[in-house]
């Protein structure tokens, strides 16, 4: 697999959403999602536990470090010591995701994964999104279904919602977060050459900006060139 | 010694055991280690209105297709290689089941409550999120104890130096929690890697999945496997391996590759071709009449085998 400079940029954009998490358990969904939690393991975080999607806790070279059944991913996942990084259907404003279903849950349109693990992982500890294409029908003014919780209602469940954290949603445009008053998402980075005007054409809902202005919001970095070496020998390239 | 009881029994006399209306656990995930021999049992038998609550995949699918299905209770269905189920998508889409869909943790808990014997298990996991508003059943509940209350921190005036009472900050937040209801299961039906006649299962493979949690849940569990072996013989598999004790297990089928088509690791994998040709099924009636007609309408488990053999030959 080679990259390209966007997936280069996305990846280092995805690593960096386990900047400061420590020795917790990393749960990337998808290929990209887990270069980046591998790119961060490599360089700024290798206290980072990751699995290989199956049973096992591997380092690096993909060595077994651990056991990690599906049973001991919930014990995990309830205990706090987690970041997922998922996918999603749809998410909205307040960061809500969607992977249960489109339509009207009784007889849904159309029919997706299910809530997954969505509504536990939300509540319980640091969530991520990715959306690999970015329009106006992944991110929506409001989701179908609320399976991940999103800041609005997180707020509503006092004590409760005390674990909750939507750290951050990647695209392959930019990268949202939410940290604004009322929990509603801020355009944290563009991916360079990515106009603010690209992204709220795709965009279904309103958002804030990060930096001075619209003409001073901050780039999305690209990769050092030890980061670059990285995802070469990750990714079988050069 | 061993128990002398001999549970053993063929697919067909376990599903004449089962009602029709019945709630089924099916063990397994996804499309990994499914007690498809009995699945296809089921669907070639009378049975309906079932229940299926599941860590959803094929089983799930054929049950939906062949019309065994009144409720569908899962977290997700998946083919894994095949991220949506087709036959369960459709099923949902025309409506044509009912769905209890839960959160993956809040289903663990259901279970656990039923093996448990209590009505609910607290739980963060589904507050906030739609799965309260498409369940409308799912009732909340009050900790009896302030956030941060440690009983171990008292002192032995029962105060705690901070408040001066007995321990509990009056002025401190009661956490609302979510209370999951326990799912009692009429039956559960789990493939294992090796069992004895009197049902004391051998899970081999890296993950267990939840299946002594299904067994646990359930007045009785049924189990196929790929070999039964006399009783002294499973300890060599590792006694960490003998997760299932006896006493949960009604009957025993012996059911070589009863997992097939989903995955059965370390003894075989998930046979992708066969599984694309089941999903690809869903788009043509014609393609699904015939595979119904050579791999389900068929005699029994041998007859399956030998079709599936017959394929690749």
């Amino acid at each position: 697999m080679s990259l390209t400079a966007r997936q280069r940029v996305c990846a280092v954009a995805l690593a960096e959403l386990f900047r400061g998490d420590g020795e917790i358990m990393a749960s990337p969904m998808g290929p990209l999602p887990a270069l980046g939690a591998k790119l961060a393991k490599a360089t700024f975080e290798p206290a980072l536990v990751l699995t290989d999607g199956v049973a096992s806790v591997v380092d690096p070279d993909g060595a077994t470090e651990s056991w990690m059944p599906y049973r001991a991913v919930f014990d995990v996942l309830w205990s706090g010591r987690r970041h997922v990084l998922m996918g999603a259907s749809q998410v909205d404003r307040f960061g809500n995701q969607n992977i249960a279903c489109l339509g009207d849950p009784a007889r849904p349109k159309v029919q997706l994964l299910g809530f997954r693990g969505a509504p536990g992982n939300t509540i319980n500890h640091t969530t991520s999104y990715w959306i690999p294409k970015h329009s106006k029908r992944a991110l929506v003014e409001r989701v179908d279904v609320v399976s991940g919780v999103g800041y609005d209602r997180a707020a509503a469940l006092g004590a409760a919602g005390r674990f909750h954290e939507i750290r951050a949603v990647v695209t392959d445009l930019c990268v949202f977060d939410f940290k604004t008053p009322d929990g509603s998402a801020r355009l944290k980075s563009l991916h360079p050459g990515v106009s603010l005007e690209a992204v709220q054409e795709s965009t279904g809902f309103q958002f804030s900006l990060a930096g001075a202005g619209p003409d001073a919001i901050p780039v999305s970095r690209s990769p050092t060139p030890a980061e670059d070496a990285v995802l070469d020998r990750l990714t079988g390239g050069a | 010694m061993s128990s002398g009881l001999d549970k053993r029994a063929s697919e067909e006399a376990i599903v004449a055991s089962l009602a029709d209306g019945m709630t089924l656990g099916v063990g397994g995930w996804g499309s990994r280690r499914k007690p498809m021999s009995l699945i296809r049992a089921i669907c070639r038998s009378e049975l309906k209105d079932l229940t299926v609550v599941s860590y959803g995949g094929p089983d799930v699918g054929l049950l939906c297709a062949t019309g065994k299905v009144r409720k569908v209770v899962y977290g997700f269905v998946s083919l894994d290689a095949i991220p949506l189920e087709p036959y369960f998508r459709r099923a949902r889409q025309s409506g044509a089941v009912e769905a209890v869909s839960l959160d993956e943790g809040m289903f663990q808990l259901g279970l656990r409550a039923a093996a448990w014997r209590v009505p609910f298990l607290p739980t963060r996991s589904g507050l906030g999120s739609d799965v309260t508003r498409v369940n409308p059943w799912l009732e909340t509940v009050e900790s009896p104890y302030p956030v941060g209350f440690d009983p171990l921190k008292l002192d032995s005036s029962g105060t705690d130096g901070t408040d001066g009472t007995d321990g509990t900050d009056v002025n401190s937040e009661r956490e609302v929690l979510l209370a999951m209801p326990a799912l009692r299961l009429d039956a559960a039906l789990l493939h294992v890697h090796r069992a004895d006649a009197a049902g004391n299962c051998v899970i081999g493979g890296s993950d267990p999945y939840f299946d002594d949690l299904f067994a646990a849940a359930a007045d009785r569990a049924y189990v196929s496997c790929e070999a039964v072996l006399p009783t002294e013989a499973l300890k060599a598999h590792g006694l960490r391996s003998l997760l299932i004790p006896r006493m949960a297990v009604a009957g025993v089928v012996e059911a070589p590759r009863g997992a097939h088509f989903t995955a059965c690791e370390p003894d075989y994998g998930r046979d992708e071709g066969f599984q694309r040709d089941y999903a690809a099924t869903a788009k043509d009636p014609a393609a699904w009449e015939d595979f119904r007609a050579r791999y389900i309408d068929v005699t029994d488990e041998a007859a399956y085998r030998e079709a599936v053999a017959g394929r690749s030959a």
